[in-house]
């Protein structure tokens, strides 16, 4: 009884279950590390406009510039599990018309093996920061964070803040001069 | 010798016409079961993670590095979850019939708890509001099919193989329906 189909079946099935058996040997070896750590985040330059957004709703809404420093060790994060570090500077606030508002400024990719020490200084903000109204004008409660999501070779897929965040405000009159 | 020698199709047809009804209909009884226990085991994931599918395909390079052609996200649903920005979400468009996974990169939360938010693809250079529907600025919670939880590389490109070639599913369906309705245990 032994033909070309069971043996085919039978080899294809035993080297499938250990495959997967590996697999989730792997994500369980690092499903419990911890994946935080600190990053510095500064801002250098700080102005706000009141330009059309017409990206939007062609209405006048708040535009926010402005440049930072960026300073964090992320070698710590990398295992055997971590394909790719997908990091991301969000900007958190408040404003009259909404309890919470995130805008992501900045991202980057970093892939295992590449340089994970970063240090920026003076960087632009890699997209515009339009506010859903009025509300960055002489906020002063802004604050910019650092997160991370890490993506395994297979497992979970956790979002994580970094400790240490800079906060900063606007100013309370708008920029007219072009950046 | 012959590929039907080979793989001693006629000594499977000698025990198919060997077995009497009672063996016939235990062999269809078993058939429904793996069927009925694959629908259960979809269903009841269903429920526990609160999503309408909560296994996806990608389908697009739109989220490469991360994500590519045939990789399998896990999704959950959680209604009183809140949705943050960074979070990669799996959402639907009026007018599209394929779900799509993008990451949310700008998001306002009214006090009534109402959230509004704004996705894009890693690998895309402008945000989302081109793939909305006409007029939609914005996705809110209902949009969402799921969130991303879990990952696994490379398993989901079967069906994508499959949906393209559907000659290739319907002879691997058949042929394996042949083999569970007539081989003996």
């Amino acid at each position: 009884m032994h033909t070309v189909l069971t043996r085919g079946n039978a080899t294809v099935a035993y080297s499938l279950s250990v495959l997967a058996c590996l697999t989730f040997c792997c994500f369980l070896s690092t499903v419990f590390l911890d994946s935080r750590t600190t990053a510095h985040v500064n801002t250098v330059k700080v102005l706000v406009k009141n330009v059309p957004d017409y990206g939007a709703s062609r209405e006048k809404h708040d535009l926010g510039f402005l440049t930072f420093d960026l300073e964090t060790n992320l070698t710590s994060l990398f295992n055997w599990n971590v394909k790719q570090l997908f990091l991301y500077l969000t900007a958190e606030y408040k404003t009259p018309d909404s309890v919470l508002n995130q805008v992501v400024l900045w991202d980057k990719i970093i892939l295992r093996g590449e340089n994970s020490a970063l240090d920026f200084k003076n960087m632009n903000t890699k997209y515009y920061f339009w506010d859903d109204g009025n509300g960055l004008k002489n906020n002063k409660n802004v604050s910019l964070y650092l997160s991370w999501n890490i993506i395994p070779n297979a497992g979970l897929l956790p979002t994580i803040r970094s400790l240490g965040s800079h906060i900063f405000k606007f100013p309370a009159e708008y920029s007219i001069a072009s950046v | 010798m012959g590929l039907g020698e080979l793989l001693q199709f006629d000594e499977m047809l000698r025990d198919f016409n060997r077995m009497n009804k009672r063996q016939s209909l235990y062999q269809i009884l078993s058939f429904a079961m793996i069927v009925s226990s694959a629908l259960m085991i979809w269903k009841g994931l269903m429920v526990v993670t609160g999503s309408e599918s909560p296994i996806v395909v990608v389908l697009s390079g739109s989220m490469e590095p991360a994500f590519h052609r045939g990789d399998l996200l896990f999704l959950t649903n959680y209604k009183e979850e809140p949705v943050r920005v960074g979070e990669i979400v799996v959402f639907k468009v009026e007018g599209r019939d394929i779900p799509i996974v993008h990451r949310v990169v700008k998001l306002h939360e009214k006090e009534d708890g109402s959230v509004k938010f704004l996705t894009k693809g890693d690998n895309n250079n402008v945000d989302d509001r081109g793939l909305y529907a006409p007029g939609q600025l914005w996705l809110t919670k209902k949009d969402i099919v799921g969130r991303a939880r879990g990952f696994l590389p490379y398993v989901g490109i079967i069906t994508i193989f499959m949906n393209e070639y559907p000659k290739v599913k319907w002879a691997i369906l058949s042929i394996l329906a042949i083999f569970v309705l007539l081989h003996r245990e």
